[in-house]
């Protein structure tokens, strides 16, 4: 029985993969918290770790600006918020507080995913070593 | 790795929220200046702040960074007074003031101060993410 880091690892490579491209989206509605027509995007988290776990090494990536992409289900989890307020006179969705604990909870569920990863890799340690 | 691309997003936003604190300054400090003809009197100037979407439009990246599309002087009128005594008094015997508003102006800054600081928070966290990634396996 070979050891993979996919079995090993189990479903905390992918939510931690998921949450890093979180802290993006909420970091860029941060960001341009004060640009006119800007709306606020966030990831389903649901249906981006989904295509993670499906994902395992295929797909094609874009590794150059001129690339035809691939069709847009890469991004098919990315979707615009509904606004508390509709209008709020320059049409930014952005509400600045909502994201901020948005990443700060998205921060923590990232360590606590990382923590997860990490007592697998000293568990798979343990085991090479034999307990010793 | 996403993190990197957060750091890009941050220090745009960084950058554009301390060019507004510039032109607030700029503003607050020539609230005062006085001039005799309208063309030469100083305009209250605003940074013009724009997504960078070009790429974000194309479905290719999930965030867009902060773009200073520009500075733009305000049409709000200049403030006319008359005052005849007045050494840079014209011929009718007025003056010309900016129009800056310096309440509008504070309140600016205050703004920028604190959407810098959120920005300045979301590095650090972004930063302390990607330390303990860093760190994994290690120990």
């Amino acid at each position: 029985m070979a050891i993979t880091f996919d079995k090993a690892l189990g479903v905390h490579q992918h939510t931690v993969g998921v949450r890093a491209r979180r802290s993006e989206v909420i970091a860029s509605n941060i960001a341009n918290a004060d640009t006119p027509n800007y709306k606020a995007r966030d990831i389903d988290f649901n249906k981006a770790f989904a295509a993670a776990k499906s994902k395992q090494g295929g797909g094609m990536h874009i590794t150059n600006e001129r690339h035809i992409s691939g069709g847009n289900s890469q991004f098919a989890e990315l979707g615009f918020q509904v606004p508390d307020q509709p209008d709020t006179g320059d049409g930014n969705t952005v509400d600045v507080q909502k994201e901020k604990a948005a990443f700060m909870q998205n921060g923590l569920e990232y360590q606590a995913g990382i923590g997860f990863l990490s007592s697998k890799f000293s568990g798979l340690r343990n085991a090479i070593k034999g307990g010793q | 790795m996403s993190f990197f691309n957060v750091f890009d997003i941050t220090a745009s936003a960084m950058k554009a929220q301390s060019v507004r604190l510039n032109t607030t300054a700029s503003n607050l400090a020539n609230a005062d200046s006085i001039s005799s003809s309208i063309d030469q009197t100083y305009r209250a100037r605003k940074p013009v702040f724009e997504a960078e979407l070009n790429k974000a439009s194309q479905a290719q990246v999930e965030s867009a960074k902060v773009k200073v599309a520009g500075i733009v002087e305000s049409d709000a009128p200049l403030r006319k007074e008359y005052y005849p005594e007045h050494p840079m008094a014209n011929e009718e015997g007025y003056i010309f003031k900016p129009n800056v508003n310096v309440i509008e102006e504070m309140a600016d800054m205050m703004s920028a101060s604190r959407s810098y600081q959120a920005n300045v928070q979301v590095t650090e966290a972004a930063k302390q993410m990607l330390n303990s990634t860093l760190n994994l396996g290690k120990s």
